[in-house]
């Protein structure tokens, strides 16, 4: 009787460590995975780990960062918007079309002051994350379908405005916070910062945050409890596509050039930084500490494949296999939690 | 003989908490063996154990003999072994046919699924359980009670030899009851044995051959049900006698309306194409309100309705003399009224810690930006006490509450900032007696304070030990009032 009661002891202290790292396995693993990624390019290039790398790696996730806030937030709902890379690049030819352009390109643009450029293409994310909100919450289309449809509506906004030409200039401001530096850190490094720190301020102490979790973890109950759902899935497309538009004004300028199809990539990685840094597809778990993480992992991986000597084919296929361990990990730790929880009552 | 089902010394503990010490259960061939307890008592642990859910766990399991160690409920399904869970596992999305025929879907030649054969066989189940469902509809459009019996049918029909149904009848009114319990006889008498968790002790005593008592994680008492009563076994489950407890409801009483006092909320002709039709009725300031009917009445979605979850089609609904259009859920909440549905897993967050289950419904009260949790957790820990929520503590995970004391977490959220109006559907589902006699408590203090209660349910006893009116359904209709008389169990099903 008594040694059966210490095993029963034994056994709860065993499977409470394992509970532990089962409850947290969503944030152990791409902090494990961006450690080992570290150590790796550390150990295969010297060029790896020096101040002036670690400053590329920030700016180079820079834009897919800001992106990623604001899809943290629609992805904890457990929606998911598409259109983020293409309001990015959206937004950024707007900004540009209001902005005095050289006389070489030939567009017809409309040049206003910078800051009514700037003030006009806010509004427009706001408008385009507006019809997201409106189709999603009261047409009642999947968010996935909704986005998809903005996706190409964003697409046809840049193929109207400059019409296969490209724009240069931006309002000064844009310039700035785009490409220049304030001492060593580039401004649009810091824009990622306030923009992350203000996401995780938003996410944790304020009661908005809140509802984004909890209609996330189950819509149903939210909407028992007195949430207004729908107002807080619409707040979420508009802040995406907030983050979208910043990111694609300052993308703009970082890369000194307003054109189509420029922001394509910026999709998948803005999503994959989401996931695998290890928040549920399914909604209610995860946040920003998270997107931190998977940007880090994503921006360490791309950079890292360019120190080493690797084909750079084969870096594309490495980045797709990595983004399936995390899709995995996310699925599993998703369906552990499931086993654990709603099983029975 | 060897026992059909024996488990020996089974413990099992979930990260350091001890859910199960020592159980040592016996399951004969050929009986309904009832399996009673208080709330959290551990009787969900044990049949998952058995239906391989919980897959880690000390002591042994044997069957026909035999030690098991079943690896997931497909393993156990493959020996035989069925359940049906407290919080109802169906897949909401899909028809009927679909959830009876889960994972065995009959194919035709070709190797696809036999649909005529599908819906043909699901009627058939779905009669035997006397219910009239259409095979095609989908899950989520269905009232709790009828989906519990399409997973009721999927489970019993399955040809398991091993029926084991958590707490099955919790979302039934009295007629589908008889029909489930025919059912389970005719199933026995064909040799199958079947464990059922119950806190209606009446029907456990009536339909069990045999059955076990819970207390805490152990087992108190076993034994054959001829050779006990109800009194012995409520000493069993709580441990000490409690007079109180035992009261049934089949004695009259006598129903203390408040004819005089001002009326909150007034329903007028509310009609909803195939649920109820011409309903009117008011609650009055510190009155309970109960509505009473049978599976299928309308009574349920006519609680919907006074929500905004399930708008009316016509009628007219004012609160406190105003009109209102509740046409959707915060438009409910913003007209005062607040609502607790019967299904747990519609209004909890399961991953989410129990504070900020309790407090979501107040965050606004809190702080208009910002979220204060140590507020929070002060307001839940009050509330986890008064509701005698075990265990204590409002940080661990809602889900690894036991179903009872989830269902009083629901409730503890409308403690704190009243509403004009609660309407509570099925308050007490799944609560042991002591837990029913809390929300007894908790009721009475609410209604002392002012506010309308409507509290809409299946259960003669939950009504009857509520309300201070009750309003009976019957086909979508009012057919029934009972005010300031005497009122028993018996006249209440007369009248439904
Ligand atoms: N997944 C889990 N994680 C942690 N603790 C759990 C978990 N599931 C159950 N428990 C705990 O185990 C104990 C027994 O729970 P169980 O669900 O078996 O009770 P029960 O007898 O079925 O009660 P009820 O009548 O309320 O359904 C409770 O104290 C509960 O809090
Ligand atoms: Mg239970």
């Amino acid at each position: 009787m008594a040694d059966d009661t210490i095993q029963v002891k034994r056994r709860a202290g065993g499977s409470r460590i394992l509970a532990w790292v089962r409850a947290r396995l969503r944030n152990i693993a791409p902090f494990v995975t961006l450690i080992f990624l570290v150590a790796f390019f550390s150990f295969a290039s010297p060029s790896f780990v020096t101040l002036g790398n670690f400053y590329n790696i920030l700016t180079q996730i820079s834009v897919t960062g800001i992106i990623a806030v604001g899809l943290t937030f629609v992805i904890l709902c457990a929606e998911i918007d598409l259109s983020v890379a293409s309001i990015a690049n959206a937004i950024g030819i707007v900004v540009a079309f209001f902005t005095l352009q050289d006389a070489s390109v030939n567009i017809a643009n409309l040049p206003l002051p910078g800051w009514a450029a700037i003030m006009l293409a806010l509004a427009a994310c706001v408008a385009l994350g507006l019809v997201n909100a409106f189709g999603i919450t009261r047409v009642g289309i999947p968010s996935f379908i909704m986005t998809l449809a903005m996706l190409q509506i964003g697409a046809g906004i840049c193929a109207l405005l400059v019409r296969g030409q490209i724009a240069y200039a931006v309002p000064k401001l844009v310039v700035t916070l785009g490409s220049k530096s304030l001492g060593p850190i580039p401004w649009i490094v810091v824009v990622l910062g306030i923009t992350l720190l203000l996401g995780h301020i938003v996410l944790t102490y304020t009661r908005f945050g809140r509802y984004v979790y909890m209609v996330g973890g189950n819509r149903e109950a939210a909407e028992y409890s007195g949430v207004n759902v729908k107002l807080i899935i619409s707040a979420v497309m508009v802040i995406s596509a907030v983050c979208s538009g910043v990111a694609g004004m300052l993308g703009v300028a970082y890369f000194g050039s307003a054109q189509q199809d420029e922001f394509d990539t910026y999709l998948l990685d803005s999503i994959s930084a989401v996931v695998v840094g290890g928040t549920s597809l399914f909604g209610g778990q995860g946040g920003i500490g998270n997107t931190i993480i998977g940007l880090f992992v994503l921006g360490v991986l791309n950079n890292g494949l360019d120190h080493v000597n690797i084909d750079s084919f084969l870096k594309i296929l490495i980045r797709g296999v990595i983004l399936l361990v995390a899709l995995i990990i996310n699925v599993y730790a998703q369906r552990m939690r499931a086993t654990s929880a709603i099983s029975d009552a | 003989m060897t026992p059909l089902l024996e488990l020996r010394g089974v413990s099992k503990a979930f990260g350091g908490a001890i859910a199960l010490r020592e159980i040592d259960f016996v399951l004969g061939a050929g009986e309904i063996h009832g399996l009673v307890g208080e709330n959290g008592a551990g009787k969900s642990t044990l049949m998952k154990i058995i239906a391989g859910v919980h897959t880690a766990y000390g002591g042994s399991m044997h069957l026909d003999g035999r030690p098991v160690h079943f690896a997931s409920p497909r393993d156990a399904l493959a020996a035989g072994i069925g359940m049906v869970h407290q919080e109802l596992s169906a897949v909401r999305g899909l028809s009927v046919a679909e959830n009876v025929y889960l994972g065995v879907q009959p194919t035709n030649r070709f190797g696809l699924i036999d649909w005529p054969a599908m819906m043909r066989g699901a009627r058939g189940q779905l009669d035997r359980l006397g219910i009239d469902v259409d095979p095609a509809a989908k899950m989520d459009t269905l009232a709790l009670g009828v989906q519990q019996l399409v997973e009721l049918a999927r489970v019993l029909f399955s040809g398991a030899r091993i029926i084991i149904l958590d707490e099955p009848t919790s979302a039934l009114s009295p007629p589908e009851v008889q029909l489930l319990f025919a059912v389970l006889r005719r199933q026995r008498d064909e040799g199958r044995s079947l464990i059922f968790i119950s806190h209606f002790l009446d029907d456990v005593l009536d339909i069990c051959d045999g059955l076990t008592v819970f207390r805490n994680g152990s087992k108190v008492a076993d034994a054959r049900t001829a050779e006990v009563d109800k009194p012995w076994l409520i000493e069993k489950m709580i441990g000490h006698t409690h007079g109180e407890l035992e009261e049934s409801y089949t004695g009259a009483l006598f129903l203390d309306s408040k004819p005089d006092a001002p009326v909150i909320l007034r329903a007028e002709k509310l009609s909803l194409a195939g649920a109820y039709a011409d309903v009117s009725l008011e609650v009055r300031a510190g009155e309970v309100l109960g509505i009473y009917g049978y599976l299928g009445s309308g009574q349920l979605d006519l609680a919907r309705a006074l929500f905004g979850k399930l708008p009316a089609d016509r009628g007219r609904i004012t609160i406190d003399g105003r009109p209102v259009k509740l046409s959707s859920t915060s438009r409910g909440r913003a007209a005062g009224v607040a609502f607790v549905p019967e299904s747990r897993r519609a209004m909890l967050f399961a991953d989410a810690p129990v504070f900020k289950n309790i407090s979501i419904s107040i965050l606004r009260r809190i702080g208009r930006l910002l979220l204060h949790p140590a507020v929070e957790r002060r307001i839940a820990a009050r509330h986890t006490e008064t509701l005698h929520i075990r265990p204590p503590g409002v940080d661990r995970a809602l889900s690894s509450l036991s179903g009872g004391n989830q269902q009083k977490v629901a409730l503890a959220r409308w403690l704190t900032h009243l509403p004009r109006v609660l309407v509570l559907s099925e308050p007490t589902r799944g609560m042991d007696v002591g837990a029913k006699e809390d929300v007894v408590h908790i009721v009475r203090g609410l209604r002392e304070q002012g506010i309308g209660i409507v509290v809409v349910s299946t259960e003669p006893e939950t009504v009857l030990s509520l309300a201070d009116r009750i309003l009976v359904m019957k086909k979508g209709r009012i057919v029934r009032e009972f005010a300031g008389e005497a009122v028993s169990k018996d006249r209440l099903l007369a009248a439904a």
